[in-house]
């Protein structure tokens, strides 16, 4: 399924190592403007490397990045915002102590020098989250308050809110009840919707990946492996690729460490 | 969870215009809402107790002696509870606090100096002092706790070893006017008390400053991975605290009118300012409290000190009824965090 309006993101061949240890080995991806695509992976193949590379957290050590078809070299958090790239990470990112509203505008806050325009920053928050239909009791709670669900919600709306038009999810449906999670791909398929914004999102739920996703790549030991549109692909095929990752992994270990199997596993 | 909120957020009045509830409950939600409710209650009530206990309490000459002893730990507390509230602790305010009048009296008699930017190149070199605190423990990531207990001995064996630890008189630079203004008159301590906790209480609530202090306390990874530089933030709070501590040095070597080394005790201003702190309802795990609630919190010291003299206890039990006050409003603090985000609404 090809993208309407060309690419908003490419990536190509970046690499990063950390110490002595290669997150990332070779990466190519893109992604269309208006598309969702998923990125699965097992634990440790690089995914949430990748993200950070890409929302300016980490610098990669090697390759490039396009963005909108131009070249960028995203220095920090506020430089990738400042191209419209920007992140949910698997924490939030919401701050406990802190209010719904100054949560929506952490770092982003409407201000009238000297102070902050509260009154405002209240109206557009709860405005805007009822824009998105997401209902929260009152967006002067503070952020403790809500549940992870909320939390989630909250973290997505001001990401959009941002006018982000490259959006990074990070593990969004971990550690959530299924109707948390069907909050968060309805969030999603309301993007697709509009199709202003591009969306990457990172799952282990590959049915509900399946879902709202337009094309899904795996990544294995650090480069993507796998590429290919949603309604090519199931459930099924992206579990037998990590299981026989898995299993080929095992097969490699036992041939460096034929003992390995042999080991007596310790009893309780 | 989820489904018992779906409240629509249109339907959310302002809070004020929120449906009538008792009396009692509103009460209970203020002090839930405003921690520094129950620290007034314990000072008024105190000063009550007090003022019934002794005639002397209520006179302005002891209302004088109670404003000089909340001053300097308020001053230092407005600074500590911003740096409290990053996430950090600066132990090393006390021997600042020392070290301050000194600065002024060796640029002043030393180095011909003019007394006014003596005293701002001495709350400059305090700021500096802060920067070292903050910059050792952001980029070296020690703990604070450590940076500023190292920093805290060294500025204390400058002192010592600059002054061969006598006291010094104040400059005679400084003109009798200047003196007033700076801690001399009766009430140049309490003035410059208010201004400086009204400020730091606006700078922690209503400014980018104060939410990135308390985002960066709250969730440091979020809060940089939200773009916030905490470093910056920590460093700044770490500044702030030292030039706290230094003016507060200044005020206090006016009012005793020498300059003595072993004004601020070593540490003790420093333990005064984090008890204010605690007993005002901030967190020493970061993200929360508030600046009131330190000056309140000061204030309660300051009253059971001279109260406990006044009625003619003797000043050994103050600390025992300190360190429980700590213990206490510790419990309270916790306890009323939980309640308040318990969801009670």
């Amino acid at each position: 399924m090809a993208a309407p309006g060309g690419e908003a993101l490419r990536v190509e061949h970046v690499a990063k190592r950390f110490g002595g240890v290669t997150a990332l080995r070779d990466v190519n991806l893109r992604l269309g403007r208006g598309e969702v695509l998923g990125l699965i992976g097992d634990n440790g193949a690089g995914k949430s490397t990748l993200i950070k590379i890409l929302c300016g957290f980490h610098q990669p050590d090697a390759g490039r990045i396009f963005v909108d078809g131009d070249e960028v070299v995203i220095k920090s958090v506020d430089h990738a915002r400042s191209l419209g790239i920007d992140t949910v990470y698997q924490d939030l990112a919401l701050v406990n102590e802190l209010s719904v509203y100054h949560n929506m505008f952490l770092n982003r806050e409407l201000v009238r020098w000297p102070l902050l325009s509260n009154r405002r920053m209240r109206r557009l928050a709860r405005q805007h989250l009822e824009d998105m239909g997401v209902n929260i009791p009152s967006v002067e709670d503070e952020v403790a308050k809500l549940s992870g669900g909320q939390r989630q919600a909250i973290a997505v709306a001001r990401s959009v809110y941002s006018d982000a038009r490259i959006l990074l999810l990070d593990e969004p449906l971990a550690a959530m009840g299924a109707k948390e999670g069907a909050l968060i791909l309805d969030l999603v398929r309301d993007l697709k919707a509009r199709g202003e914004v591009s969306v990457i999102v990172i799952a282990h739920n590959y049915g509900q990946i399946l879902e709202v996703c337009d094309r899904i790549n795996l990544l294995q030991h650090g480069s993507i492996t796998f590429d290919k549109p949603t309604s090519e692909t199931s459930v099924q095929e992206l579990t037998d690729l990590v299981v026989a990752e898995y299993r080929a992994a095992r097969t490699q270990k036992l041939r460096a460490d034929p003992g390995m199997d042999a080991r007596p596993t310790p009893r309780r | 969870m989820s489904d018992t909120v779906e409240v629509s957020a249109r339907a959310e009045p302002a809070p004020a215009g929120r449906p009538s509830r008792g009396l009692p409950r509103r009460v209970g939600e203020a002090f839930l809402r405003r921690r520094e409710a129950s620290v007034l209650v314990v000072a008024v009530g105190l000063g009550v107790y007090f003022a019934s206990a002794s005639p002397a309490f209520l006179t302005q000459p002891n209302m004088v002696n109670i404003a000089q002893a909340t001053a300097p730990a308020a001053i230092i507390a407005a600074g500590m509870v911003l740096l409290l509230v990053s996430g950090e602790i600066d132990l090393s305010v006390a021997a600042v606090f020392a070290l301050a009048p000194f600065n002024m009296h060796y640029l002043t008699d030393y180095y011909g100096v003019p007394i006014l930017a003596a005293i701002v190149l001495a709350l400059v070199i305090s700021a500096l002092i802060g920067f070292v605190n903050g910059f050792i423990t952001v980029f070296f990531r020690v703990p604070s706790f450590v940076t500023t207990l190292g920093t805290a001995y060294m500025v204390i064996g400058i002192v010592l070893t600059t002054s061969h630890a006598y006291p010094a008189p104040i400059p005679d630079a400084a003109t009798e006017t200047i003196r007033r203004w700076f801690g001399a008159s009766d009430w140049a301590h309490l003035s410059w008390c208010l201004l400086i906790v009204v400020f730091f209480h606006l700078l922690l609530t209503r400014t980018r400053w104060g939410l990135h202090t308390i985002a960066t306390g709250g969730n440091p990874l979020g809060a940089t991975e939200a773009g916030i530089r905490a470093g910056r933030i920590k460093i700044g709070n770490f500044m702030m605290v030292a030039t706290l501590g230094g003016f507060a040095g200044i005020l206090d070597a006016f009012r005793i009118n020498t300059i003595d080394p072993n004004l601020g005790g070593g540490f003790g201003i420093m333990f005064t300012a984090v008890s204010a702190a605690v007993i005002g309802g901030t967190s020493l795990a970061g993200g929360s409290g508030t600046v009131i609630g330190a000056a309140l919190g000061a204030l309660v010291l300051a009253e059971l000190q001279n109260g406990m003299n006044l009625i003619g206890i003797s000043a050994n039990p103050y600390f025992l009824i300190l360190g429980a006050a700590i213990v206490v409003s510790m419990i309270a603090n916790v306890y009323l965090s939980r309640l308040r985000r318990a969801g009670r609404s």
